[in-house]
């Protein structure tokens, strides 16, 4: 187990690295890194020296240690448009967006595995033909379009829930979060039901074809022989075997489910960090682009990593080939 | 299908000797395929409507009633009108207008054109290049097949949003970058579908024959490997270019796809985004439907290929 981690966190570190040659190519050798990493309003003295600062005046492989030691060092250049550090703007934006898509993934498994096991018990009921038919919709609809249409009947027609931003917010261990008001919630119920959307189609196919293999298992027919309750065969013994594919899953989704965020804050104007790279994009503030580029590699390289340790956890075959 | 659709395809004529059957009505792999695709009512209309959807995109500028992008044909008074109004001229705007006077059917047949050629493009260039990675790594085996594999895995790992957010991100917007973009996003895919079945392909003894002949491994990889990893390679295709045409036009609604000169749907419905909030919901909701029903027919062909094509659900 020992060796398998260490080997696992070398893995990542080695795919950190990778990401950020790739990153720094990127801005550094594709793009010019003068217009890139330096405003345009500078004025020629500036310029210079932002360039000497900056070390662009240095050999490439300088260039980089350069830029690991100060990325290690957590400064990532400062933001055009903010003034700020780039690095602290994102880490400011980075609640908003946890707390979407955790409400996301959320609901998607409070959606999906009741809907899933409905669908898998009564496979021919016209319900489950329905609700198959409606994930399939969840998986093909594109996000941005059904948030825009949830704000066309639910805001613009209804004007039940307010379409765009954060609304009031409570504080919680220093951080604002929306969740704590109803306000709040009002303004969260839509934009996680949009970025929930995919995933409940996603859960409740997993729980339904994981349902319809369990149920002729010869487990089941055993805990149904032994004369327990169909209540608890179902909740107990099927649900508890069907967790295993849908934690894995739902782990691994929450973060495509983050990065989805992206379109969803762009649509409903939530002010988490997608909104702010779509927006830092669209005026060129690089230094942001670069900063969030790094922050998001190593979010995700840290996502696959708990997934895999919690898969080991959860599933004793892969603990045994690990060590094997 | 039976076995005979995997197992490697024996001359026609011994087919026939077997059987003894007739030539005129012979069952052939492809008129199998054919009949048990067309048992899906559905997956046949879902074809009809794409090949429809194609041909309007491709002709274009012949079905079109105005072209959206020529500026004498426009006129700014006949700005964001609702669907059905008449124009100055006297001509009716069925789906109405947006913001710059123009007729949203014509953007709408026009945006088609240029979602369908980014994402078909992409896909098919995506499928070239994963395809010929995944028949390699699967053949050679060995470091080569570990390296590739470990490139999937990574490519795999990120969402395929964010890998076109990073590419446009350090590109900038344009079509080519999009294609660009949706082609390192894609090709991952194509080379694990393609690598799961040319591996069990490369054992058969069909592939031993060929090597024994001394054929080029070239030869062996393109015409005697690569026929036979088809059907699952026909369902990844069919499924991503229906993901390539909704993830260029997430991007192209963000502004990090295609530029303002060459609109697809996901810019007229970003376009629409604004003027949404004051109801006037036709110019966001038309190009949405078109990429929906876009979407969805792929989609219903896909799903009914796979049913098809997939030897563990033979019937």
């Amino acid at each position: 187990m020992t060796t398998w981690l260490i080997r696992r966190l070398i893995q990542a570190l080695f795919v950190v690295l990778a990401m950020s040659v790739i990153v720094f190519i990127g801005v550094h050798v594709i793009g010019n890194p003068v217009d890139i990493l330096i405003s345009p309003e500078a004025d020629q003295a500036e310029r210079a020296r932002i360039i000497a600062s900056l070390g662009l005046d240095q050999p490439l492989w300088k260039q980089y240690v350069l830029f690991v030691d100060d990325a290690l060092r957590g400064d990532l250049g400062r933001s055009f448009v903010f003034n700020e550090p780039a690095l602290r703007l994102i880490a400011q934006r980075m609640p908003a967006t946890l707390e979407l898509a955790v409400t996301a993934v959320l609901m998607s498994m409070l959606f999906g595995i009741p809907l899933g096991l409905y669908a898998g018990l009564y496979p021919d009921g016209v319900v489950a033909r329905t609700i198959m038919a409606g994930s399939i919709l969840g998986f093909s609809l594109p996000t941005f379009w059904v948030g825009l249409m949830l704000i066309m009947v639910f805001a613009v027609q209804l004007g039940w829930l307010p379409s765009t931003g954060r609304g009031a917010t409570a504080e919680l261990f220093g951080i604002q979060w929306s969740f704590l008001t109803l306000d709040g919630l009002r303004h969260l119920l839509l934009p996680a039901l949009n970025l929930s959307l995919f995933n409940i189609s996603l859960v409740l196919r997993l729980v339904r074809a994981g349902v319809r293999e369990t149920l002729p298992m010869d487990f089941v027919k055993f805990a149904r022989a032994k004369g327990l309750a169909p209540a608890r065969v179902i909740f107990v013994h099927v649900l508890k075997n069907i967790m295993i594919p849908v934690v894995t899953v739902v782990g691994l989704e929450l973060g495509s489910t983050i990065a989805f965020a992206v379109v969803t804050e762009s649509v409903f104007a939530w002010p988490g960090m997608g909104k702010l790279i779509i927006d830092s994009i669209n005026v060129l503030d690089r230094p942001v682009i670069v900063a969030y580029l790094m922050m998001i590699v190593l979010l995700f390289v840290t996502i696959n990593l708990v997934v895999d340790l919690l898969y080991t956890l959860l599933d004793p075959r892969v603990r045994l080939e690990a060590k094997g | 299908m039976s076995s005979a659709d995997t197992a490697p395809k024996l001359p026609l004529p011994l087919r026939e000797g077997v059987g003894g059957r007739g030539p005129v009505r012979e069952e052939t792999p492809f008129r199998r395929f054919v009949s048990e695709f067309a048992a899906s009512h559905i997956a046949v209309a879902g074809l009809i409507i794409f090949v429809l959807i194609g041909v309007a995109a491709i002709f274009a500028s012949l079905i079109a009633p105005q072209n959206p992008y020529d500026l004498a044909q426009l006129d700014i008074m006949d700005g964001r009108l609702p669907p059905g109004s008449a124009s100055s001229t006297g001509y009716t705007y069925l789906l109405g207008t947006d913001d710059q006077g123009r007729d949203m059917l014509s953007g709408i047949l026009y945006g088609l054109r240029i979602s369908l050629g980014v994402g078909v493009g992409s896909a098919l260039i995506a499928c070239v290049v994963g395809t010929s990675l995944g028949l390699f790594a699967a053949y050679i085996g060995g470091r080569t097949d570990a390296a590739i594999m470990r490139l999937v895995d990574l490519q795999l790992s990120f969402p395929s949003i964010l890998v076109a957010l990073m590419i446009l991100a350090v590109l900038g917007k344009g079509v080519m970058n999009v294609v660009l973009a949706l082609v390192i996003v894609e090709w991952a895919y194509y080379t694990r579908t393609v690598r799961a079945s040319a591996l069990v392909e490369r054992r058969r003894e069909y592939i031993e024959a060929a090597e024994c002949l001394a054929l080029p491994r070239r030869r062996i990889i393109f015409r005697h490997l690569l026929p036979n990893c088809l059907p699952p390679l026909i369902v990844i295709a069919t499924q991503q270019v229906a993901r390539a045409i909704a993830l260029e036009a997430t991007l192209s609604f963000l502004g990090l796809g295609v530029p303002i000169t060459e609109p697809s749907l996901g810019l007229l419905i970003a376009n629409g985004y604004q003027y949404m909030l004051s109801g006037k919901y036709w110019i966001s909701f038309y190009p949405g439907i078109a990429l929906l029903v876009t979407i969805v027919s792929i989609n219903l062909v896909g799903d009914q290929l796979r049913d098809v094509l997939n030897p563990r659900l033979k019937r």
